[in-house]
């Protein structure tokens, strides 16, 4: 009996793989894709990433089953949605807090490229599809923070649309409007963010996360020693410290899943506001053109750029640095001139440079959540001095420090 | 196992630290008092949902809450909830709104009374507690109070039958200057019901999301837990 | 190499057993969105029930009322049209109302609980068209009086019982009602229901 059913899924498969690649597309990209053996913590990142991606777009789907997107209409449906859906409020929860998660799990998936040097030669290609898939979350997340209709939402966009303004020659004003569609935010506005956020960017997204693992699998995966693993292959041509990514690795990022949903649970359940940090208490007032909040800030995940921004006394100067500070990132695999990948054998300055980096990172995105004072103002700019500083020195740096000899093959720390 | 506890803690990490910084979790002016909220606790909610439909209703709205949904709730029988708190002609799956235009309200009172559903999640429980408790005698005011905790205000002290009235002293403090029908432990027990019964409207999940989650989270950690079996148990085979 | 050999059975079992826990937990992940496409409260409410007026309806007119987004009828029907619903069982495909959808309280000729007033979801049994309301039309020789369907020709009698040899299926069905008083109808809830 489970003899001719194995026979039947046999038939059935080679069926299929006379007409579409289907095995050799497991093979190529699972069973058959040797991965590096010594994927540490900082690798679950990359499928935890593919996870959100997956729920926001499950619970996004869901959620505009029922929200409108008019001015009229848009946060007494997202009300609507919290109390009279049959578990409206879970769906919509999920989507918050995967937003903010989705932020964490990329920030950290950066890192990992960060200290492993997974952005250098012949990876670059593979650097520049992810920090365009940033740029389009980014773009994702404040549109879709436009969609609830609360005050933050309204004063926010309104806010971040008008530093567009600051482009002279006549050209910001009218960018203005044509952004909004209107004069102020509006319903224009809100129509549009809401088919970019739910169509458009999706696809986008979608399509960018796709090359981004083919850019991958056609140069193979970096590891934390930063060794290429092709260099040392067995005699039947698969890399010595390679292990096939199926069952391997798919086994352990359904363990990675598992942890990570606890914590998606334990916020998801117990604190999706996040004390104020995911869902703003001021979101929960409806948009009101005549009235500003006391304290306009945008989302936690902006809050770095937004610090950067505010410590530029220009208006035009603090747009461009911000600008800076995301497209400065793009440069990465030119700015390195190190001759060893991994943070593990760099000499000092960079392991200085990146703890400096960190620090100041954080410390912005705090700044950037907080009202700013002077005090808050002169730290947000020593930090914002030290955030350039890691990629503008970094040719220095990286050039004249002595570094320790790479390994041959992968060490398992 | 000691990787799977590293991750674990440091995943634990980001919200804990965001959950100690204590960020205000309401705009508006922070207050001293701070209001414990217990919503499994039926009876505060229907003494509250009593006092809000008493004293509230008349001139705010909670727009996005049906009285049928707060029956079933807090454990109300609909049809007393229909006979008692609902307007005739409406029904009893009607959304508490007010009587009066709001246009006619801006006319009347300088402003139209805001929506309560969310102004717990809004201001938070410490706000509206805060701001119940200390209206106070000011001549200068179109109703004769004022409240440091919205100063300005155009709402008159629609609890001061109950409180007694306040008055406001040179250093800020304010002290009672005459009784209401309620002690004052009473009438606090009244504003505490009433704020819980807010943090009820303005997010009527809450309820049972908790109760929930444990749920979910146990499932969690027993999946988790065989899925670290099995990788443990593939890459045995890795060396 | 470590001393472990691959011991088959076992990893079977882990792989199995994490496998139907998995499954179970996204059943139970899927059981959310499924009850997500449930009517909500909204949808609910306004389908709730519709008391109808009839102190001002004279005998062989017609109220219409929404109710769950249908068209109910209440028909105050004459005497005449009374006495046109007996002796015609033969041109009718279901004249006891057997296979039709109704309440188990209107099960006479009549199909109402008081002989004057019909109450009716007005919506052909066919496809879903509604008829037109034509008590002096000649359907079948012999007898007139009834309701037709224009979309595909469909025939009911004045108790909305359908003729032979017409497309619809069934007669047109009755919703639960009952009576609030002598002149206020309950349309969408039975009696007994308190």
């Amino acid at each position: 009996m489970v003899a001719r059913l194995k026979q039947i899924a046999c038939g059935l498969i080679d069926w299929i793989d006379a007409r579409f690649p289907m095995t050799k597309w497991w093979n190529e990209h699972l069973a058959q894709y040797y991965a590096p053996k010594n994927f540490n913590f900082w690798y679950f990142f990359g499928s935890l990433a593919l996870l959100v991606l997956v729920n926001q777009i499950l619970t996004g789907i869901f959620l505009t089953m029922n929200y409108k997107p008019s001015e009229a209409d848009a946060f007494a449906s997202v009300e609507y949605i919290m109390r009279d859906v049959s578990w409206g409020w879970l769906v919509r929860y999920m989507h918050s807090v995967g937003a903010s998660l989705f932020f964490v799990v990329i920030y950290l998936h950066m890192f990992r490229g960060l200290i492993y040097g997974s952005y250098k030669n012949p990876r670059e290609l593979l650097w520049l599809f992810g920090m365009v898939i940033y740029l389009l979350l980014m773009a994702e997340a404040f549109m879709g923070y436009l969609l609830p209709w609360g005050q933050m939402s309204f004063w926010g966009a309104q806010v971040i649309i008008n530093l567009f303004g600051a482009i002279p020659f006549g050209i910001g004003d009218a960018l203005t409007i044509w952004i909004r569609g209107d004069f102020a935010v509006g319903d224009p506005t809100l129509n549009r963010f809401f088919a970019l956020h739910v169509a458009a960017i999706p696809l986008l997204l979608v399509a960018l996360v796709f090359f981004h693992i083919i850019a991958l699998h056609e140069v193979g995966s970096n590891n934390p020693d930063g060794i290429e693993i092709k260099k040392n292959k067995g005699p039947d041509g698969i890399p010595l410290d390679g292990i096939p990514f199926h069952p391997y690795y798919t086994v352990k990022d359904i363990f990675g899943t598992g942890m990570f949903l606890i914590l998606f649970a334990l916020i998801v359940f117990f604190a999706p506001e996040m004390t104020g940090k995911f869902l703003e208490p001021d979101n929960f007032v409806a948009a009101d053109a005549m009235v500003t909040p006391e304290h306009i800030a945008p989302l936690w995940y902006f809050a770095p750029f937004y610090a950067i921004l505010r410590a530029v006394p220009d208006k035009l100067m603090g747009v461009m640095a911000m600008g800076g500070a995301i497209g400065v990132m793009f440069l990465l695999p030119w700015l390195d001139r190190s001759k060893v990948r991994s943070i593990r054998y760099r000499g000092p300055l960079t392991k200085i440079a990146v703890t400096l980096f960190v620090i100041s990172f954080l410390v912005l995105g705090a700044l950037g959540t907080m009202p700013a004072g002077d005090v808050e103002t002169l730290i947000a700019r020593v930090c914002s001095v030290i955030y350039f500083g890691f990629f503008l020195l970094m040719p220095i740096y990286t050039s004249i420090e002595n570094t320790l000899p790479e390994p041959d093959r992968v060490t398992m720390k | 196992m000691s990787k799977a506890i590293r991750t674990l803690l440091l995943s634990m990490i980001a919200p804990a630290l965001v959950l100690v910084s204590g960020g205000v979790s309401a705009s508006g002016a922070s207050v001293d008092v701070h209001v414990d909220i217990d919503l499994g606790n039926q009876a505060a909610l229907q003494r509250g949902a009593r006092t809000f439909v008493n004293y509230c209703v008349s001139c705010h709205s909670a727009k996005y809450m049906r009285y049928s949904r707060m029956a079933a709730d807090i454990g109300l029988n609909e049809e007393l909830v229909e006979a008692n708190m609902v307007f005739t002609g409406r029904k009893v799956t009607d959304h508490m709104l007010v009587a009066f235009d709001p246009e006619d309200a801006k006319r009347w009172l300088g402003q139209a009374p805001p929506d309560l559903t969310l102004v717990a999640r809004s201001r938070g429980p410490d706000w509206i507690y805060a701001y119940l408790t200390s209206f106070h005698r000011d001549a200068d005011r179109p109703w004769g109070v004022n409240n440091p905790i919205q100063p300005g205000t155009t709402m008159p002290a629609v609890l001061s039958g109950l409180q007694g009235e306040q008055e406001m002293d040179a250093d800020g403090h304010l002290h009672s200057v005459s009784e209401g029908k309620l002690s004052e432990a009473e009438f606090n027990d009244l504003v505490k019901d009433l704020v819980s019964f807010l943090v009820y409207v303005g997010e009527p999940a809450k309820l049972v999301r908790g109760s929930l989650g444990v749920k979910v989270i146990l499932f969690l950690m027993v999946f988790t837990l065989l899925a670290y079996l099995m990788k443990r148990e593939y890459w045995k085979d890795v060396h | 190499m470590s001393g472990d050999e691959v011991d088959l059975g076992r990893r079977r079992m882990i792989t199995g057993a994490t496998a139907v826990t998995g499954g179970v937990g996204a059943a139970c992940v899927a059981v959310p969105f499924v009850s997500y496409w449930e009517p909500s409260v909204a949808a609910q409410a306004a389908g709730a029930p519709v008391e109808v007026d009839i102190s001002e309806l004279r005998p062989g007119e017609k109220i219409t009322v929404e109710w769950q987004r249908k068209p109910v009828w209440v028909i105050r029907r004459t005497e005449e049209e009374l006495a046109t619903l007996q002796g015609h069982d033969d041109s009718l495909r279901d004249p006891q109302s057997e296979e039709s959808d109704q309440p188990g309280y209107v099960t006479n000729a009549n199909r109402s609980l008081k002989p004057e007033y019909l109450v009716m979801i007005g919506i052909c049994t066919h496809l879903g068209c509604s008829p037109t309301f034509d008590p002096e039309r000649e359907l079948e020789s012999g007898w007139s009086g009834g309701f037709f369907c224009p979309c595909h020709g469909g025939k009911y009698d004045l108790a909305g019982r359908v003729l032979n040899g017409v497309p619809p299926p069934k007669n047109m069905a009755v919703p639960p009602h009952r009576y609030l008083s002598d002149t206020v109808i309950l349309v969408g809830e039975d009696e007994g229901v308190a």
